[in-house]
Order: structure tokens, then sequence, then C-alpha cells
């Protein structure tokens, strides 16, 4: 079966007593159910269903401070606890495995390479909002992340673990992997909702918010991939024991997926609060800079958080260091570029991304990111007139926070930052009708 | 009837895992443009009889998702992503290698229908750049060698 090559630091996540996420994805075997219980599988779901109570889960879940992997770092124990207990109507969790933020590719390999994982958090999760059928929202594209799902749940409902009358304790749960048609406005929830609806993936407005009108209009909760693949973990240890990992308000550990001009990409664990710097020119992570050049810029977060220049990466990798350093932790995806990287040609990429994913629902993001990518691609080719960064702010202003999802924040926040810290640069392209550096990337 | 008895099966399969049928638009087109290849009118007439939802209810979501071919593709269709981490390594002059070894320009069909190339956003390999999806596959840490090699067999295999 196809085993995808990406690089994990597994070897190190075995050997240390508190990173768990990555300990056993090089091992083939992980994926079978037997592999998966031998490792200490199930036990946590297990141990929350015959002797924990569903609030006493939320409790644990919000007392280690675990928050969403996705990107928006929310509290998820909190979050389960915004689900109405009076409330007469089903409810429906869904795991997000829409994974499409350009850098990030983390989710894919829990999913391929420990899919019981993702099912036993979920499973934990649904059991503490009384969830009875739970989604696994999968991009289209993810063939072997949908059927590893799909032949571990099949395994999951066989062993027992799902289906009727789980362990004796009379709870029904049942999961359904569903795929989806690759839209990155999907991996927002409500688009999400809507599409797992069968609808156009547009985003909704709230409120009303998910957890109280979701799916078929009940209360649903939508969580990361990587969020409930940790959960088992915290119903395991207790959340005290999550809390030795990580900083006072990022606790745990982290995937972290490095991609761009580093000698070796790969998909990394660390504790939160870990150095920005090291990951990148560890040889234990990233191993330095391709061709040993300087860094220009890093993306810490996915393709949608601002930039840190080269005398900012020494930071930490946690919510408030990035916070303070202007950007955001979001979804955990590095992206590095070196010195011979033209900034407007970056920012050409991302906003090429940005317009074609805009669902079109919203007017600013619609318009807003079509006149940008024209705007943006005429400075590249060297076509560029005076005004044009001011037409640019102009433009990114009237997007900003004016649209129903953040998708236009997120086309809008790298284009600001990218003028805040290389606006000579910018102008240079617009003066010269060519790049600062010299970039092409040749593929060998 | 364009769907086959397998497709069919599959699709009814899906229908009654969710509570609204409407859910299983997108599964049962996922499983139509497995077995075709592209999706077009006559298979959202057919995917609306399978799972009793408006037709027009179908075309509504398929024509949103742009993963979705909605035009005859080559039997193999070479996705090569451009964006930002694949772009880094070449994403760019992998697009141009392919254009040369397969005589098309982006966009295009070869002569005997075998290849079809295009370019997609992000598709979440991007620790592992540059990469291409052929049909349902992943190619990734691509290289020259290894594409010639890929398409080699492709091309063996016809």
């Amino acid at each position: 079966m196809f085993y995808s090559p990406v690089i994990t630091n597994a070897a190190e996540v075995a050997q240390s007593e508190k990173l768990h996420l990555f300990r056993y994805v090089e091992d083939p075997e992980q994926v079978k159910i037997g592999t998966y219980e031998t490792h200490g599988g199930y036990k946590a779901w297990k141990k929350a269903l015959t002797s924990m109570k569903p609030g006493e889960v939320i409790d644990e879940v919000k007392k280690s401070g675990l928050r969403g992997r996705g990107g928006a770092g929310f509290p998820a124990g909190m979050k389960w606890s915004f689900i109405p207990k009076d409330s007469p109507k089903p409810r429906y969790l869904i795991c997000n495995a829409d994974e499409s933020e350009p850098g990030t590719c983390k989710d894919r390999v829990l999913m391929e390479r420990d899919p019981h994982a993702v099912i036993e958090g979920m499973a934990i999760a649904a059991f503490a909002i009384g969830c009875h059928l739970m989604f696994v929202y999968i991009r289209g594209e993810f063939n072997h992340s949908i059927d590893r799902m799909q032949a571990a749940v099949k395994e999951a409902y066989e062993k027992g673990h799902l289906g009727k009358n789980v362990y004796g304790s009379g709870y029904d749960l049942n999961m359904v992997v569903h795929s989806g048609g690759g839209a990155y406005i999907c991996g927002e929830e409500t688009a999400l909702l809507n599409s797992l609806e069968g609808e156009r993936g547009m985003s909704r407005i709230r409120p009303p918010f998910p957890a109280i009108e979701g799916l078929y209009a009940c209360p649903t909760i939508i969580n990361n991939v990587e969020t409930l693949a940790s959960v088992p973990h915290v119903i395991n240890h207790g959340a005290d024991w999550y809390k030795t990992l990580g900083t006072e308000k990022s606790p745990g550990s982290k995937i972290f997926s490095l991609s761009g001009h580093v000698k070796r990409p790969g998909n990394y664990e660390v504790e939160l609060g870990f150095n920005l710097k090291k990951l990148i020119y560890d040889p234990a992570y990233g191993g330095g800079i391709l061709g040993d050049k300087k860094v220009k810029g890093v993306i810490p977060g996915g393709s949608s958080t601002p930039f840190l220049t080269a005398d900012m990466i020494d930071v930490n990798l946690d919510y408030e260091s990035l916070t303070e350093a202007g950007s955001m932790l979001g979804s955990g995806a590095v992206i590095v570029f070196h010195e011979d990287t033209c900034i407007v040609w970056v920012i050409l990429k991302l906003i090429h991304f940005y317009r074609h994913e805009s669902c079109g629902k919203c007017t600013p993001c619609r318009e807003g990111t079509g006149w940008l990518e024209q705007i943006i691609r005429r400075i590249e080719q060297g076509k560029g007139i005076p005004g044009d960064i001011e037409m640019i702010e102009d433009v990114c202003g009237n997007i900003l926070g004016r649209t129903i999802c953040p998708l236009g924040d997120a086309a809008v926040m790298p284009i600001q930052s990218s003028i805040k810290h290389w606006r000579d640069e910018w102008q240079y392209h617009i003066d010269n009708k060519k790049c600062l550096v010299n970039t092409g990337f040749e593929f060998k | 009837m364009i769907l086959n008895d397998d497709s069919v099966t599959l699709i009814k399969e899906r229908v009654g895992l969710y509570p609204r049928h409407k859910s299983a638009i997108l599964p049962a087109l996922t499983i139509a443009y497995h077995q075709v290849g592209h999706l077009n009118d006559d298979v959202y007439k057919e995917i609306s009889k399978i799972i009793k939802v408006p037709y027009v209810e179908i075309a509504e979501a398929a024509t949103f998702y742009t993963m979705f071919p909605k035009e005859s593709v080559g039997k193999y269709l070479v996705q090569v992503c451009h964006n930002i981490s694949c772009a880094l390594l070449g994403a760019d002059s992998l697009v141009e290698y392919l254009e040369q070894k397969l005589d098309i320009k982006k966009g295009e069909t070869t002569k005997d229908n075998l290849f079809t190339l295009v370019t997609v956003e992000c598709l979440g390999s991007c620790a592992t750049a540059p990469m291409m999806q052929i049909n349902q596959d992943y190619h990734e840490n691509l290289t020259c060698e290894k594409v010639d090699r890929i398409l080699e067999e492709l091309r063996a295999k016809g």
C-alpha cells in the first residue's frame, strides 16, 4: 500500500517520554488495529466511556489547555462545552481533515500512518458531547487517507470500538468517512457544514455558531485531525501530565510541517514553545538552508499568516510568542525561503491561490482577490505603475474584516506583511520593472 | 448508462450512511469521477436518479468543486501543484519539463489521448515537494529522473 515518503522525527519521539503523536508513525504495522491496541490504543476510549461522565471528559480536556491545531487555536474543551445540554436534537462531531492550507501536510500523515488514533480521539469527543454519528471530512484528493481511514473504521467496528452498545455501555456510536471536493474553503467550518450537506462549499453567517446550529441545523462540533488525535493522550495520562509539555498558555506538543528552502523538509512533532531557528537549522530537523544561503523570510503558520524576516526567527513556536512577533501559529506550517527569492513572486503565488479558492459569496473577497492578483501579476511581469503599492494597500484594507469567513483576511495578511517588511523591494520592482533578486527555481 | 454496476452499488451504499440523501452528493460525484474520469450533465442525471436528489442540486454542487474535471481528459490526468512550497523547489520548471516531455502546453491533452497536463492548488504534500498527482496517485519528491520513469511506465501501460 502507498506510503508517503515524508520525513518525520518518529525516532526522536519514541525516545521521548512526553511526545506522543508521532511515536509509531514509522511503524508500517501501526495502521492495523491489533498493533494499535498492543501500543495502548483504544484504552482511553474505553476509560472515557466506561468510567467517566461526558462532563468529566470535557473538564479534563478543558483543564489540559489543548487548543485547536487547525489554525485558530481555540481551546478544544471550551468548544465542546458550548453544546447546549438541553437540546433534543441529535448532536454531531466532525473531524476536519480538509487539509489544504499551503504548507500544511501533517493531518495526512496521521490519517495515513496512525488512523486509529484519529478514530479514538473522535470517539472520545463524540461521547463528551453526546454524539452518536460522527464524520471525518477528508479532502477529496487524499485518496490514500480516505482508504486508510475507511479500512480502520471497518476494523474498529469489527473489534467493537464502534457500533451498537460499545463495550457494553449502552452507548451507540457510528462513523462515516466522507470525501470532499478538494476546496480549500471547506476547511472553514461553516463551509464544511454546507459541503457535507451536499451544497456548494460557501461559508455561513455566524451566529448561530455550529455548536448551536451546525450540521442539519443540529448542535455540531468541528475539530481538526491533530487536535482529536491528541485527545486520547490527555485522557490516558491526565490534564496535569499534558500541561507538563509546552508552555503555560500553549500546552502540549504540535506537529510542524517544515517546507521550502530547507535541507530536510518534513513533519516534526515538538513541544509548543520550540525555537523556530532550531527547527530550521538543527540537523535533527530542517538541517539549514539549501546551498547554505541566508534566510530571507519565513511563513510560520501556513500561507495565511504574516511573514517573519531573518532577524525575527529566533522566536518560540507557541500561540503567544508568535502573536507577539506579529504573526500567528496557525496550522504549524513553516515555509522557509532564502535570499534569492523575490517577494513579489512569493506574493503572486499566494494571491493566485486565494483568488482560486475564494468561494465567491462575499464581494470584497471575490472581487478583491481578483484585483489583487491582476495588480501583483503586472508588477511581477515588469509592468507595474507608480501607485500600485498604494492601490494594493487600499484593496487589502477593504477586504480585511469585511467578509463572512476568514479567507479574505487570510489572503490579505501576508500581502500587508510583505509590504511592511519589504516595501523597498516592491518599489524596486515597480521602478526597475524587474526582480531585485534573480528568482528561478530549477527542477532537477 | 454511463455509470457501471460497481459505481451504482457504491453510490447506493453511501446514501444509506447519511441522515439526508443530499449529503451523498459529493461521495457520489467522487465515485463517478473515479470511474468516468470527468463529470457532465449526463452523469449528474444518473446520480440524481440513484440518490433521489433533483438533478439541479447535483449540478449546483458539482460545478463548485474544481477537483472534478467537467470535460473529457486524457487517460492520465497529470496535476502539478504550483503553490508556494512546491514552487520554491521548482514546480514552475517542472511544468515546463512536463510540457516538453509530453509535447503539449498546460491545459492540453496529448494526441494519443493518454495525458492531460494541468496545474492545481496545494495538495498537502508540501514537505515532499515538488509533487504531482496522476489520477488517484501522489508522486512526491520529484526529480527529472523520477518523472521520466513515471511517464515511461504509464506509456508502457497505455
